[in-house]
């Protein structure tokens, strides 16, 4: 006998019939392709959370972009790429920790760690258990032999800066120059090198010695006795995208009328709020975002982040290139796929077109300069100059 | 010189602020309060969406963090802090609570408001250079504005009937409630102040330093230092140190600057010296 409630239970059964019945056949779709892990260890919390934040939501964009799109051919397989992600802290231990977990999971591709120290402290695990790693870190030792798993994942400051330097020398007049820094490994090793290329160059450098501690929040006491010596240049060596803002305001507000430059990522919206028309004439090094050179796909790129994450991290002009590298690479020699040593062989001869530039852009391998062996991403080194709210390039330029 | 000495008592008026919220918890509850400096980021945080994003007045943003941080300081005493004093028999229950706290806000202010640093448009525009000395003129009113609030808070605290109770809280908790202080409504109002100064500050230094969602810790340890200096739990050694600090951090960035960064090595050297001498601080007993 049919009454209201055996409807009622026919149309449940029917319901939930009916959601298996897709939840099967969407598992099935899903089914079909591979999974290819790709791995991230690097600082995504406490003071730097920027930079590493900046790269993982980098690689996760691109990965849906590409699994929405029916995942990446290798071979004769598709893949879906899943990002794992482990937040290291900034802390040398908790990034081997880091590559352990990734070799546990079979991870054969990490990008990362951010900073000088994680990303030596990760070398023997990532060496022992067959690990690509691409930290964004500039110790040469790192990418020179016996090393061979790193690849440096953007453009050094030892490569930017005497190009920065001479550029200025050259079109601007500068004669004296400043340097600051945190007092970090990286900061400080950057601004050695610095000062390395500036004196190659001929300039004077009036500061050198002058460093704060990370986590200073306002600069005038550090950079009353820089603008007194009236350099030229005032150089930010290594700063964190949070301290840009708050050393241009500190040292535009003391009276400071010179350039200001430093040779690592910054991001136009936080330059903005922090300091301002201040900033105007701020030099940096980007990637591949300003509308001189961005490829449609960039700028799809961009717009994808921005609907997934709420706001654009134009430290991640350089960010993007990583997984894409990785990608392609593997798409050049599939063996390399749960083999590192195929990996390292392909990228000597390894070039792709570059989808995030316009024109003829080539993804390759580079590096043989610096470190004797291509083991660094070609990035364009893009010199921005910022102006009222976004970055213009001044010049572009590349590593060999 | 001049420079320095404007540069220190700058920092030293916002140092002070900072550092009173932290003093008053202590004082009160003998809470070490480890979230202090994700409070003051709170603060600023929400200085920045009323006051930068949504556009409204500064007064409405600075009024908005500290009511907020005041009604979270109140519900952590009241349902946090309260629970774990009666239940415990071990202080450092109270410390860890502290630190799960901080961590707790670390990890919602970065999924709430990102990680990148945060900035306002300036709300006094314009440089004072005069008589050897080159100071902002927001940074003077921000100076000023914390002299205010110190001078309030001291004021409240010598004269108000609250501030009286929580006076006698912090001179001995057992007397105060056999005189008739309600201790648990004192000790709430109390940590509900320490937030809101905190809430308070961080809306004001939004405006010169910008606020990110990492600041939070190291801001806690510069306060417990400020602290350390003036004696715990004393309002007046809160102050002054920060008016030390400040004062060290000004001058030893200036004429140490050519040996590197060796002028929070020497602060922290000094203070070790000092501490072996004076282990309770410069004025070293609860205020009374």
């Amino acid at each position: 006998m049919i009454n209201r409630r055996s409807t009622l239970k026919s149309m449940a059964l029917g319901a939930v019939s009916t959601l298996a019945i897709a939840a099967v056949g969407i598992s099935y779709a899903q089914a079909e392709n591979k999974e290819l892990k790709i791995g991230f260890v690097g600082v995504t919390s406490g003071p730097a959370a920027a930079w590493g934040t900046s790269n993982v939501r980098s690689m996760q964009t691109r990965a849906a972009w590409i699994n929405e799109t029916g995942g990446v051919k290798i071979g004769n397989d598709t893949y879906n790429i899943n990002i794992v992600t482990f937040d290291d802290q900034k802390d040398p231990k908790r990034a081997i920790a880091g590559m352990e977990k990734m070799a546990q999971e079979g991870v054969h591709y990490v990008v990362g760690p951010n900073v000088d120290d994680g990303a030596a402290a990760v070398r023997p695990v990532a060496e022992a258990n067959g690990i690509i790693y691409f930290p964004y870190a500039f110790p040469k030792a790192l990418y020179q032999k016996p090393a061979s798993n790193a690849v440096l994942g953007m453009i050094a400051n030892y490569q930017s800066g005497p190009a920065i330097y001479k550029y200025l020398k050259e079109n601007k007049g500068v004669k004296k120059i400043a340097f600051v820094a945190a007092n970090e490994s990286d900061p400080l090793s950057q601004r050695d090198s610095g000062v390395e290329a500036a004196k190659a160059l001929g300039l004077e450098v009036v500061a050198q010695n002058d460093t704060y501690q990370n986590d200073t929040r306002d600069f005038t006491p550090v950079l009353t006795p820089i603008v007194a010596l009236k350099p030229d240049l005032l150089v930010l060596s290594g700063v964190a995208p949070a301290n840009a803002p708050l050393l241009i305001r500190a040292a535009r507000e003391l009276g400071y009328e010179g350039l200001i430059s430093t040779e690592t990522a910054q991001d136009a919206k936080v330059l903005e709020e922090g300091a301002g028309e201040y900033a105007n004439g701020f030099i940096s090094v980007g990637g591949a975002s300003t509308p001189e050179i961005a490829s449609d796909a960039m700028k799809e790129f961009v717009a994808r982040y921005t609907k997934m994450f709420g706001e654009y991290n134009d430290e991640s002009n350089t960010k993007v290139y990583a997984l894409e590298y990785i990608i392609e690479t593997l798409k050049a020699n599939p063996a390399a796929i749960n083999d590192v040593a195929e990996f390292k062989k392909t990228m000597d001869t390894f070039t792709a077109p570059n989808p995030f530039l316009k024109g003829d852009a080539k993804l390759s391998y580079v590096g043989t300069t610096s470190f004797g062996q291509k083991r660094q991403l070609s990035v364009p080194m893009v010199v921005n100059e910022y102006k009222d709210g976004a970055f213009q390039t001044l010049f572009v330029g590349s590593v060999d | 010189m001049e420079q320095v000495i404007a540069n220190g008592l700058y920092l030293g008026a916002q140092y002070a602020l900072i550092a009173l919220g932290l003093t008053l918890i202590f004082a009160l509850m003998n809470v070490l309060n480890f979230a202090h400096g994700q409070m003051y980021v709170l603060g600023g945080f929400i200085t920045y969406t009323v006051y930068g994003q949504l556009g409204l007045p500064f007064v409405v943003a600075l009024l908005a963090s500290g009511i907020t941080l005041a009604v979270i300081g109140a519900l952590m005493e009241k349902f946090l802090f309260r629970t774990v004093i009666r239940r415990s028999h071990r202080e450092e229950s109270t410390m860890l609570l502290a630190a799960a706290t901080a961590f707790f806000f670390d990890a919602v202010i970065l999924l709430l408001f990102g990680e990148k640093q945060r900035g306002v448009p300036k709300i006094v525009k314009g440089v004072f250079n005069d008589v050897g000395i080159i100071m902002p003129y927001d940074r003077i009113v921000v100076g000023a504005l914390a002299i205010v609030f110190i001078a309030a808070f001291v004021l409240y605290m010598q004269y108000s009937r609250v501030g009286r109770a929580m006076r006698a809280l912090a001179q001995d908790r057992v007397a105060a409630q056999l005189m008739g202080v309600r201790v648990d409504r004192y000790s709430m109002i109390g940590f509900a102040m320490g937030a809101m100064l905190a809430g308070i500050v961080g809306g004001l230094l939004v405006t010169i330093t910008g606020v990110n969602s990492g600041i939070g810790g190291p801001i806690s340890i510069k306060a417990f230092l400020m602290v350390m200096i003036g004696g715990a739990g004393v309002v007046g050694g809160a102050i002054a140190g920060g008016f030390i600090l400040g004062m060290m951090e000004s001058v030893g960035l200036t004429v140490l600057r050519e040996y590197g960064d060796v002028t929070y090595l020497v602060i922290f050297a000094a203070l070790m010296v000092f501490l072996s001498v004076r282990p309770n601080g410069l004025m070293g007993k609860p205020w009374g």
